[in-house]
């Protein structure tokens, strides 16, 4: 009940935004070239998956993502881990990868293209790239942030270095972890996106870029409310493993404690 | 080897301890020299104005902090590192937010590989005996700063150590709770005859459980008292009127004073 309450609040913003569009659209006769009427894209999303012409796109949008996501995520996981642990490795690599994090990522795409070539080798690698580094960033940071009493009080009772990294740091780290990952997956999308955008028969960076030269604004946003749905479906999950993971910071120092109301 | 056998041999000692710490302003000294040797069984109190190096001493001690100059030595044998003999409380109670009660207990018990049925059994009982029973399950952010503070004391016994190093355990608890605990830790030193060292800054509180009691000098640290405490044994709240008791409280106080003041004048 609850929930259905506080998702009422958004909800009513949404519907006001929705009919703010259709209201306009009709009362200043905009042309559908400019801007579609939202029976226009939901008749595109209808054609798109119930006559099954999206589905395809969205498929390969998807593998694109989820492949590059768990590679540049899970690189990220293990340099981030080893920079932080071992003081060589961060010496040899940690001043490289931020000087590579100053540059943008997109940038690099149409050297990617030709390296991987049009299929879908080449936006895996795109977005393995861009997620890496939110994620890279954040394992570094949290586990600096792990208070160092707590590693000594590890120590004095004779816990290994591992037994630390395994009991102590990883866990006290999860937090950012997450957060970084969260960022990631927006970015990664981005990096799909714009690998299809450059050079692709498939996806729904293609179906935008099609649509677009064809003036089918209507399937435009289509393909936009579809990638919209993969970001805030992914968002979401990584929000509630958050809570689930990290429930010490619920109710302590982060955040507010649960009372019980007798009112 | 052949003067161990007459003297007890100590089970901690300090011999010509410095430490000088690296900060980004420079550098820090911390202790100036401290030599001090704690008789095994024995129970020695550290006193000493804020910040001159009580838990600094305390860390080279448990092994986690190399001394600059000097040694230290545990059973005779120089520390180089932690060691599973030493229990130590710390004056943060340092709990994994992401564990138990229990689980936090069971710390030292499970970095050591110790058989974890009777460690979990030994852990329900000390913390029963730190008031604590029924909040075994408890995570810490659902406990108070004392309860925290009671469940890392009762962490630092659970793989039944020879040596205890005690930095403030009681600070974070009520004036009941204090006097309980000290009575609880008294009657168990009593009976399992391990050494202590405990630091505090309470003076009744270290008279009252202590053997010997060693007052520091403002940082960076040297001893600059270091009193028997003859009051009979066993102890209970009746010592503390003792008039042995209050003029032993007086002549510390007054000590520590000049201790806490001989650096601001100077
Ligand atoms: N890791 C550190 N790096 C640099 N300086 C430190 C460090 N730890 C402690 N110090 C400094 O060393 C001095 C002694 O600190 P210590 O924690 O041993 O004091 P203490 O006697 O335990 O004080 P308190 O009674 O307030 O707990 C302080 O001046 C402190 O600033
Ligand atoms: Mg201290």
């Amino acid at each position: 009940m609850r929930r259905l309450i506080d998702a009422a609040y958004p909800l009513s913003t949404l519907l006001v935004l929705l009919a703010v569009w259709e209201g306009s659209v009709r009362l200043l006769d905009v042309p559908n070239y400019i801007l579609p009427s939202l029976a226009q894209v939901g008749e595109a999303l209808w054609r798109g998956y119930v006559e099954g012409e999206y589905w395809r796109h969205l498929a390969f949008t998807l593998t694109a993502m989820l492949w590059g996501y768990a590679v540049g995520s899970g690189l990220a996981l293990l340099l981030g881990a080893l920079v932080a642990e071992v003081r060589l490795v961060e010496r040899f690599i940690f001043a490289f990868v931020v000087g590579l994090q100053s540059v943008p990522k997109v940038a690099l795409a149409p050297l990617i293209i030709v390296w991987f070539g049009f299929g879908i080798e080449s936006k895996v690698v795109l977005v393995a790239l861009i997620c890496f580094f939110p994620t890279f960033i954040n394992v570094i940071a949290g586990f600096r942030a792990v208070d160092p009493g707590v590693v000594d009080m590890m120590r004095a009772f004779g816990a290994s270095r591992l037994r630390i990294l395994w009991e102590v740091k990883i866990p006290g780290a999860a937090g950012p972890i997450i957060a970084g990952l969260q960022v990631g997956i927006v970015l990664g999308l981005i990096g799909a996106v714009v690998g299809e955008f450059i050079a692709s028969t498939r996806g729904l960076g293609h179906l935008i870029q099609n649509a677009a030269t064809n003036l089918d604004l209507g399937a435009v946003f289509g393909a936009i409310v579809s990638l919209a749905a993969i970001g805030i479906i992914g968002t979401q999950l990584l929000r509630a493993l958050h809570r689930r993971v990290v429930f010490w910071e619920r109710g302590g120092r982060g955040g507010a404690a649960s009372v019980v109301s007798e009112g | 080897m052949t003067a161990a056998g007459a003297a007890p041999e100590a089970a901690l000692a300090f011999e010509g301890v410095r430490l000088t710490y690296r900060t980004e302003a420079g550098v820090l000294p911390a202790i100036a020299e401290v030599s001090l040797s704690v008789a095994r069984g024995s129970f020695v109190s550290i006193l000493g104005p804020s910040g001159c190096g009580k838990s600094t001493l305390l860390k080279m001690a448990a092994g986690l902090l190399p001394a600059s100059a000097g040694r230290v030595r545990l059973a005779g044998q120089v520390v180089t590192g932690p060691r599973r003999d030493v229990g130590m409380v710390f004056q943060q109670p340092t709990l994994l937010p992401w564990r138990s009660v229990l689980d936090n207990v069971l710390v030292p018990a499970r970095a050591q590989g110790l058989d974890m049925r009777r460690a979990r059994d030994r852990a329900r009982e000390l913390i029963a005996l730190v008031g604590l029973a029924g909040f075994e399950g408890a995570y810490p952010h659902e406990l108070s700063g004392g309860m925290q503070q009671r469940a890392g004391l009762a962490r630092a016994f659970v793989h039944e150590p020879e040596v205890l190093l005690m930095d403030e355990p009681f600070a974070a608890l009520d004036a009941l709770n204090r006097e309980r605990m000290a009575l609880e830790l008294l009657e168990f030193w009593a009976r399992s005859q391990r050494t202590v060292l405990f630091v505090t800054h309470g003076i009744q509180e270290a008279v009252f459980l202590s053997d010997r009691v060693v007052v520091l000098s403002n940082r960076p640290a040297r001893i600059v008292e270091d009193i028997a405490i003859e009051l009979p044994r066993p102890r209970g709240l009746d010592t503390m009127l003792l008039p042995a008791f209050t003029a032993l409280c007086d002549r510390l106080r007054r000590r520590l004073f000049a201790a806490a003041g001989a650096e601001e004048r100077a």
